[in-house]
């Protein structure tokens, strides 16, 4: 199953190192990665989208929480959450292809963010589903260049990861 | 008034009453050394090789309270302490590694003796610091002291470069220190351990089965009391010898790979395992699916909630102190009996009787002919000589499993070898730490003609700081164990297993300076063992020249279960 683990981590060097090399070490596998400092600057925020049993995941949180520089850890998915991902997708737009393009990105609520004669650059946020789902709706011929941030995600509610 | 980063770390490390320190000198470290030189307060002990100083750390930890501590220089320096650092790890043994680094203007440029040590030994440390500000070093060192000896212990590293233990700031050690990513579970979740108790009282055929986790956390006294007053069978891991007494009715051997046959049949058999400070390692409870077979409940005592149900799942349990959960156990379990609800004594009594029938199975019984000498004779006899009372280190292979099984261990700490990461070549280096910390007792070094070479250079190091430990060396000409696998699993193809053109033992030990034995006949062992503990200031070699194709017996094959053992050559 997916899961999506934030985590609150010390904003100290080789922090991000101690995350990453524990998912390789034990062979837990991570789909993306996220990392970024929150409003408090000693603070970062990662979120990991990880796929495995219950009990791996459950063992991924045990070990996370066992780093010294991690705060906080929570499966977001044990709750209502929201999840966006940053994809810039640069397509090519020329004759007709490019009023369809146009077309599509709107339909997906994109932006195209940049132009030139023979290509748009175009913007799209949502869950990664959502992503992966305007990749699918494009002719693969088109798609010049895509770039994804991975999966951010927050908790719906009243619900908050803070130290 | 400023003073230098270097009398930072003097200072920090004499706060910390830290007595004896073991490392080995190097460019990136001359500052710290230098201070060194001008202080009396611990003493420095020069290893021949950085793994050694790691290692006489570790062990100088595991028979103490204290946090072992070592320093080493940059580089070379810390890969060669690398070995030590994963040991230590593996066990949790708590430990402060000091290691030099090249300035920080240096770094990141391939500088003479230069490695990225915080990344190379990120993985086997519980936490790695590297100082970038001789205003921060005093904190560091403290947080490595406290991060060491809580929660799971583990070894603590900090990486200095060498211009900040030149730099100068004020020195202010912290009395106290609190990190907000860092707060171990002391007290265990009463409601669960209510429910423990409950079940440990209804238990038919219960089973105590603790781990190192009782060494580390100083909880032998109050497992004794648990125990005690249960009246239920116990055994202690290979990490957990002398936790609870070797030579008590209870106590039903070691379990495992090579425990014995009732303490492997009783965990099968047990409904409810009660498991305090102990990880269900794969060298312990074998196959987990066969293990899973025989439905029990499980209670599951450890400080490390990743360490619960890591491979066995677990239907109670309890993060906590181990002494903190086993007093509120006892405090309920008292209560409980004086309210005329104790044990099942009939079911009990039952589980006993099947207990004995298993014991008469005599699963470590062996034949001492009047030809040939074998292990277990060996440290039987050291056993009797020694009173059961000394502090015993080993390497790694049959002599550790011998060891292991023969050596009656009735107090904690006084069993010292690695079992996690099963390193060879510990066994000398740890008696010399064991011998820095107990200078009066008895130490002997149980080790194999294989082990022993691995770190035979510190022979030197006893001599300079007269370390009079008696070392047991079980010589059969093979690596042992390596060649137990081989006949059992690979139809006898010693591939590489035997030890060709090996040192004459006694001249090499008298090259440096000690005494040296050979003991050839069975008749010879115990006189031997006992000349050799009367000289109480010489470190003695006896070379034991033992039955070449001896077995440990019981042996559990990997992916077998804790039932399917073999006893003999004859169920093979």
């Amino acid at each position: 199953m997916r899961h999506i683990i934030s985590i609150l981590v010390e904003n100290e060097p080789g922090a991000l190192s101690r995350v990453v090399d524990l998912f390789a070490a034990r062979a837990y596998n991570i789909e993306t990665l996220t990392v970024a400092p929150t409003e408090d600057p000693s603070l970062s925020r990662m979120t990991i989208v990880s796929k495995g049993s219950d009990d791996v995941i459950e063992q991924i949180t045990k070990h996370l929480n066992r780093l010294i520089d991690v705060v906080k850890v929570v499966d977001l998915v044990e709750h209502p959450y929201i999840e966006r991902e940053l994809m810039l997708i640069k397509v090519r737009a020329v004759g007709k292809e490019r009023e369809e393009m146009k077309r599509m990105a709107d339909i997906f609520r994109g932006r195209i963010i940049d132009v030139t004669e023979k290509t748009y650059t175009i913007e799209l946020t949502g869950d990664s589903r959502k992503c992966d789902a305007f990749i699918e709706a494009l002719d693969s011929e088109s798609i010049l260049e895509t770039v994804r941030t991975g999966s951010s995600g927050i908790s719906r509610g009243d619900r908050i990861l803070k130290v | 008034m400023e003073i230098t980063g270097a009398e930072i770390v003097i200072r920090c490390l004499h706060e910390e009453q830290v007595e004896h320190i073991f490392g080995y000198p190097g460019g990136a470290v001359l500052y710290i050394y230098d201070e060194i030189y001008k202080q009396k307060k611990f003493q420095h002990v020069l290893v021949r090789h950085e793994q050694a100083a790691v290692h006489a750390a570790d062990a100088y930890a595991r028979c103490t309270e204290k946090v072992g501590v070592c320093l080493v220089t940059s580089g070379p320096g810390v890969t060669n302490a690398v070995t030590g650092i994963a040991t230590a790890f593996m066990d949790s043994i708590p430990m402060v590694i000091l290691t030099g680094q090249v300035p920080t203007h240096a770094i990141g440029l391939d500088a003479f003796q230069e490695c990225d040590t915080v990344g190379i030994t990120r993985p086997c440390v519980k936490h790695n610091f590297l100082v970038k500000d001789v205003r921060d070093l005093a904190t560091t060192i403290k947080k490595a002291f406290y991060l060491a000896r809580t929660g799971r212990p583990g070894p603590v590293l900090v990486d200095i470069p060498k211009d900040i233990t030149r730099d100068r700031c004020k020195f202010d050690y912290p009395k106290e220190i609190s990190m907000r990513s860092y707060n171990p579970v002391i007290k265990g979740h009463s409601g669960q351990i209510k429910k423990a108790v409950q079940l440990m009282l209804s238990a038919e055929r219960p089973m105590i089965y603790t781990g190192g986790g009782i060494i580390l956390g100083n909880a032998s006294p109050v497992l004794r009391e648990l125990v005690d007053l249960l009246g239920y069978p116990c055994t202690n891991t290979l990490m957990g010898l002398g936790a609870y007494p070797a030579t008590n009715e209870k106590f039903l051997g070691m379990p495992g790979m090579h425990g014995t046959y009732e303490c492997n049949m009783a965990m099968q058999n047990c409904d409810v395992l009660v498991g305090i400070g102990a990880r269900f390692d794969d060298r312990v409870i074998g196959n987990p699916k066969h293990f899973a077979q025989n439905p029990r409940k499980i209670i599951h005592v450890d400080i490390d909630p990743s360490s619960i149900s890591k491979r066995v799942k677990v239907d109670l349990p309890i993060v906590g102190d181990v002494t903190e959960v086993m007093r509120e156990m006892i405090a309920l379990i008292k209560e409980s009996i004086a309210a005329g609800h104790g044990t099942n004594k009939k079911a009990l009594g039952h589980w006993w009787e099947q207990i004995a029938g298993w014991r008469t199975k005599k699963c470590l019984a062996y034949d001492q002919g009047p030809d040939v000498i074998k292990p277990q004779y060996v440290v039987e006899k050291l056993w009797e000589v020694t009173k059961g009372e000394a502090f015993i280190t080993s390497d790694v292979g049959q002599h550790q499993m011998f060891a292991a099984q023969f050596y009656k261990f009735d107090y904690p700490r006084r069993w010292i070898n690695s079992g996690g990461l099963g390193t060879m070549g510990v066994g000398l280096p740890y008696a010399m730490g064991v011998k820095l910390a107990h200078p009066d007792a008895d130490v002997a070094c149980v080790t194999g003609e294989g082990s022993i070479q691995m770190c035979i250079q510190e022979l030197s190091t006893c001599q300079q700081y007269r370390l009079p430990v008696k070392v047991i060396n079980l010589n059969n000409r093979y690596l042992g164990m390596v060649r137990q696998w081989q006949e059992i699993e690979y139809e006898s193809r010693y591939a590489e297993s035997y030890m060709d053109s090996l040192p004459d033992f006694v001249k090499l030990t008298e090259a440096y300076g000690h005494v040296g034995m050979q003991i050839t006949k069975p008749s010879d062992v115990e006189p031997a063992l006992r000349e050799a503990f009367k000289m109480k200031d010489r470190l003695v070699f006896m070379d034991f020249i033992t039955d070449r194709e001896e077995n440990v017996w019981p042996m559990i094959q990997t992916g077998k279960g804790l039932s399917e053992m073999l006893l003999g050559s004859e169920d093979l």
